[in-house]
């Protein structure tokens, strides 16, 4: 249970919602709304004054990289740090071969993917490739901001399966998408972030 | 061991090649005349007045006097640290952990240049503590200068990817390390070309003074290769310290990447 109580973001009006394990919370909003800054600032990337509790322990209870290993946050260009996708997954900190190749399989992407340079890779495929570096760990809370945004609509389906996957078997996920559509395939609750900060904010279950 | 001293009217005589700058600003209207004529002000000013305090430091010959324009050489070093930066990182810290950098870097190696290995007496004889610590300090400044931008322009730059690191959990020298080598690396070639090329191109500026106050050459090239190795211990220990230094500026205790602690430009 992701627990976030009077968080502030910019101008908005403090936030306070709840995630359950399993559910998905989508995050709606116009551009520059606050959504990317919400869920930088729930990873801990950005400075923001309130409380956020995993399963009950407060964020500054615990070391930042503890706190990210659990509450992984997947920025919507994603960057590398290395030449090609493999070097990245060998820094990580308890490589698992099998796990990895699954979440290629499930992803659509092939093995000799990992080892082409990731300059010449194609925007989709990168970032097909960081959601599996996200998942590498399995982190307890996904913070997805817009994770098929580069996506046909065949590599799209084949991450809303992951992330129902994700949620299936007991992860959090909070979704930041324009699409309405997978929005409503994914999402058992929203969050809207109004246009004009200061306005207040609503928090409406969907069915 | 003899040189011959210049008298004001040499001087003048030398200043008459400054109309050769005057008349190119001039003719090719590069609007540089008022530029000009302040930093030769500047220069002809400074320097008068460094020779004065020197002359009457040499005269004291004492520690405390030493050591006090020491000091001073140290705070200017590190003034000059912030104001050559293009995009220094605000607050007090950021002056205060170079100049503490500056300081026992210059301590330590002038230490040992002088203290131990020329040994003159007495040990804190100003004529050579004080030269030595002024070129000691001014190429780690140079060295700690070429770290902290190249640190701050290259976390920008990469925001991306130090962030994706931070965001897998990565502490944060694992995340900047990429950076840090970029920037040691910037830093540190000066001092190691300046190594291999001593000598063909130009003469170094102390060995020139040595050989033209009458020093034997070979001698003065000892003093020189002294220095150098002095200069390049130095400028490493700047450049490690300014680098682990900007990680943990530009970063905070839970491992987030402050940017917003660069200064914008103005």
């Amino acid at each position: 249970m992701l627990r976030v109580e009077h968080l502030r973001i910019g101008d908005l009006s403090p936030l306070t919602f709840k995630v359950a394990e399993g559910e998905c919370l989508a995050i709606e909003g116009p551009s520059g709304s606050g959504k990317t800054r919400l869920l930088r600032a729930i990873a801990d990337l950005d400075p923001a004054q309130g409380l956020i509790f995993l399963d009950g322990a407060e964020r500054n209870e615990m070391p930042a990289s503890a706190w990210r290993h659990l509450v992984r946050y997947c920025a919507a260009e994603p960057s590398w740090w290395t030449e090609t996708a493999q070097a990245a997954f060998a820094d990580a900190e308890k490589p698992d071969a099998r796990r990895l190749q699954g979440l290629l399989g499930a992803l659509g992407l092939a093995n000799e993917l990992l080892k082409r340079p990731l300059s010449v890779v194609s925007t989709g495929e990168r970032q097909r490739l960081a959601l599996v570096r996200a998942l590498i760990d399995n982190p307890n809370v996904l913070l997805l901001d817009e994770p098929t945004a580069a996506l046909d609509p065949q590599a799209t389906a084949l991450v809303e399966e992951l992330i129902k996957y994700q949620l299936l078997s007991g992860h959090s996920v909070l979704l930041a998408s324009h699409n309405r559509a997978q929005v409503e395939r994914l999402s058992h609750a929203r969050l809207l972030l109004p246009k004009r900060p200061g306005a207040g904010t609503t928090a409406e279950h969907a069915a | 061991m003899s040189y011959v001293p210049l008298t004001t009217f040499d001087l003048l005589l030398a200043a008459t090649l400054l109309v050769i700058n005057a008349a190119i600003s001039w003719f090719f209207r590069l609007k540089l005349e008022k530029s000009i004529a302040i930093a030769v002000l500047r220069m002809v000013v400074q320097l008068a007045l460094i020779g004065l305090v020197l002359k009457f430091i040499f005269a004291q010959n004492s520690p405390a006097w030493t050591a006090m324009l020491g000091l001073v050489m140290v705070i200017a070093a590190g003034i000059e640290v912030m104001t050559r930066q293009a995009r220094p990182v605000r607050g007090w810290q950021a002056f205060g952990l170079q100049t503490a950098t500056l300081f026992f870097i210059g301590m330590a190696v002038t230490g040992l240049g002088v203290g131990i290995i020329i040994g003159p007496d007495p040990w804190y004889a100003p004529r050579y503590v004080l030269p030595i610590l002024g070129m000691v300090l001014g190429n780690t400044l140079t060295g700690m200068c070429l770290v902290l931008d190249t640190m701050t322009e290259t976390a920008s730059r990469e925001r991306g990817a130090i962030e994706a690191r931070l965001a897998l959990g990565s502490h944060r020298f694992k995340a900047m390390s990429n950076v840090l080598h970029v920037a040691m690396r910037t830093g540190m070639i000066p001092i190691l070309n300046a190594m291999a090329t001593t000598g063909i191109v130009a003469l170094p500026g102390m060995m020139t003074g040595q050989i033209l106050a009458g020093v034997d050459p070979v001698d003065a090239a000892k003093y020189q290769v002294l220095i150098m190795f002095l200069i390049a211990g130095a400028t490493a220990l700047g450049v490690v310290c300014a680098g682990v230094g900007a990680i943990v500026l530009l970063t905070d205790e839970r491992h987030r990447l402050r940017l917003d602690r660069i200064r914008t430009k103005s």
